[in-house]
């Protein structure tokens, strides 16, 4: 097997990086708007709809998504890298574009529900076969030495989709209308459609680069000399020499990496709008920001690991997410509270509405009151309650509070985010090359594909609920979430000191 | 070194049923705290999930136990 020139290599890499941007993309649009897809598709209402609702959530990132790694990682190990992560781009592209056009639960009833659950299945059924594919693709077309640098293009894509999928929402909902208000309005009822709608211009485009590219040549060589495995399930976990690494990428690596991973990037976001109480967009902004600029380290840590080997880079990034979560959290709390800041009483807005009900006689009312401080930041504490007509007392208000962070805080908050999106590009620039190398070329798709999605799938996909989860058992502690991803990271931590090593593999031919 | 990396196989063998009890318990009490459809899938889902991972730790546990991390494989022919 010759390795391609740089010219071929940047094709390979821009085949693969593409597809699985858009792919993450895809599973990601989902995810940000499930409270307006819940709305559509799952009536709250409805307590059937509600637990389909719960399903699509939990099962398609948790349950399906290793499901995929097994069905695809074997197609791949069978028919070949190429087929296989052209198959995976068009089952997500296809059902995310379909999810565009399902009619709304009031229009066709539960088979709203039903379609839109088995359209996301898809979707975590085709995430699961997807990355394995494109690491081992551009892995298997890469020098040795230079095997870090490359893949770490494919790492970069899975934070890229989401800065795409937040960059495409947050342009969609505010070009409805001329008028704020109304555009949104008319995002929640529509127009939410269209970044699913968009999915399928950007797949047709990935299809097309990827159907021009060639089978990885490692695989084409070992297919030449029938060498293919027979059974890739069978050889990569029943196999002991191989079910022992395939053991070790997980405890050892992935498992960490996936809770680093989430905490940063999703957790920190639901962080900064839940329990800080900072507003919808400025939320999504802050993460945005820290996204751009940490991107390029995955490229850097990535090249790095060519160098210094991937388990020093993988773990000194576990290491500090350990030692740093609760001070950085912690700090943006403090950055958020109010107690420290001194309110400029003379620009107290309060403005009150109300609202006739649908029964005539009962009165919706709403006050906000707008607060601001010294430092530019404002705050607003709208109470919402009903007014009984008949003299009955309102039920609990429903309090929201809104705070738009001035401008020396809100910087400060996309450091600390960055800070923590560096630790993932130190956890997850490396990872493609170093599950690369732990295994042979005939069942290499499968055996990697599964630790990566157990670990980032379920260790990392469920560290934002986990973490929420913890909150509300143990209330007295508003940092008592970050227990999971810090316990999970320091036993990884720990099997990585322990058993994995740093040798870069010189050989991924065999 | 070996010696420490079999002694932490023990660890890692009795971690498996640790995490399985203390996620069988929290959701128990859970469940019964607030028994709606959604605590029960979703705790239901955790415990089908992570229950095949803790084997998982204690098999890595026995496999450390063993030795067999001892030196890890340098080829593939080795795999």
């Amino acid at each position: 097997m010759s390795v391609i020139s740089t010219q071929g290599i940047r094709k390979v890499i821009l085949a693969s990086s593409v597809g699985t941007l858009i792919e993450w993309y895809d599973f990601y649009i989902f995810g940000s708007l499930a409270t307006v897809i819940a709305s559509q598709f799952f009536p709250k209402t409805n307590p059937t709809a509600a637990l389909l609702s719960t399903l699509a959530t939990f099962a398609a990132g948790f349950i399906v998504r290793p499901f995929g790694a097994l069905v695809f990682g074997r197609l791949g190990d069978l028919i070949g890298r190429k087929y296989t992560f052209l198959l995976t781009l068009i089952i997500m592209g296809g059902s995310t574009f379909a999810i565009g056009l399902v009619p709304g639960y009031d229009k066709v009833g539960f088979a709203a529900p039903i379609i839109v659950l088995l359209l996301r299945l898809l979707q975590g059924l085709a995430l699961g076969g997807e990355y394995g594919g494109a690491a081992t693709y551009v892995a298997e077309h890469s020098p040795a030495n230079r095997r870090g640098y490359f893949t770490s293009w494919i790492q970069t894509t899975a934070t890229l989709g989401l800065f795409l999928s937040l960059g495409v929402i947050l342009i969609t909902r505010h070009s409805l209308d001329a008028d704020r208000t109304l555009s949104i309005a008319k995002f929640n009822d529509w127009g939410w459609r269209i970044p699913f709608l968009v999915s399928i211009l950007l797949v047709g485009i990935s299809v097309y680069i990827r159907l021009k590219m060639k089978e990885s040549p490692l695989f084409t060589k070992i297919k030449s000399e029938g060498k293919i495995s027979k059974n890739p399930l069978k050889e990569s976990f029943v196999h002991k020499p191989n079910l022992k690494m395939v053991l070790l990428a997980l405890f050892g690596a992935t498992m960490g990496q996936g809770v680093v991973w989430y905490t940063g990037q999703f957790y920190a976001q639901s962080f900064i709008e839940n329990t800080c109480k900072v507003d919808f967009e400025q939320s999504r902004t802050i993460l945005i920001w820290a996204i751009l600029f940490a991107t390029p380290f995955f490229v850097v840590f990535g090249g790095w690991s060519d160098k210094v080997g991937r388990k020093w880079i993988m773990l000194a990034g576990m290491l500090l997410a350990v030692i740093s979560y609760r001070p950085l959290f912690g700090k943006l709390i403090s950055i958020s509270d109010t107690k420290n800041k001194t309110e400029l009483t003379d620009k107290k807005e309060i403005k009150t509405t109300r609202k006739v009900l649908s029964n005539g006689n009962d009165t919706l009312r709403s006050v906000a009151v707008k607060t601001y401080y010294d430092d530019g930041m404002a705050v607003t504490e709208t109470k919402t309650d009903t007014i009984y007509a008949q003299g009955n007392k309102s039920i609990k208000p429903d309090i929201k509070i809104s705070k738009n962070l001035g401008t020396g805080d809100y910087w400060k908050m996309i450091l600390i985010v960055f800070a923590m999106i560096l630790y993932v590009t130190m956890v997850y620039g490396p990872i493609a090359a170093f599950l690369v190398e732990l295994f042979p070329t005939r069942i290499r798709y499968t055996s990697m594909s599964l630790p990566y999605h157990i670990g980032n799938g379920v260790f990392g996909g469920l560290t934002p609920f986990i973490a929420t989860l913890l909150t509300t058992i143990y209330t007295n502690d508003k940092l008592v979430g970050l227990f999971y991803p810090i316990i999970v990271a320091t036993i990884c931590l720990v099997i990585g000191l322990l058993y994995v090593n740093n040798r870069i593999d010189p050989d991924v031919n065999d | 070194m070996n010696a420490i990396k079999k002694f932490a196989g023990i660890l890692w063998i009795l971690a498996g049923p640790l995490a399985i009890y203390y996620l069988v318990k929290t959701g128990a009490a859970e469940i019964a705290k607030k028994p709606v459809i959604d605590t029960k899938i979703q705790w239901g889902i955790f415990i089908i999930i992570f229950i095949p991972i803790a084997i998982g730790l204690m098999i890595f546990g026995y496999y450390a136990l063993q030795g067999e991390y001892d030196s890890l494989p340098e080829s593939s022919k080795e795999i």
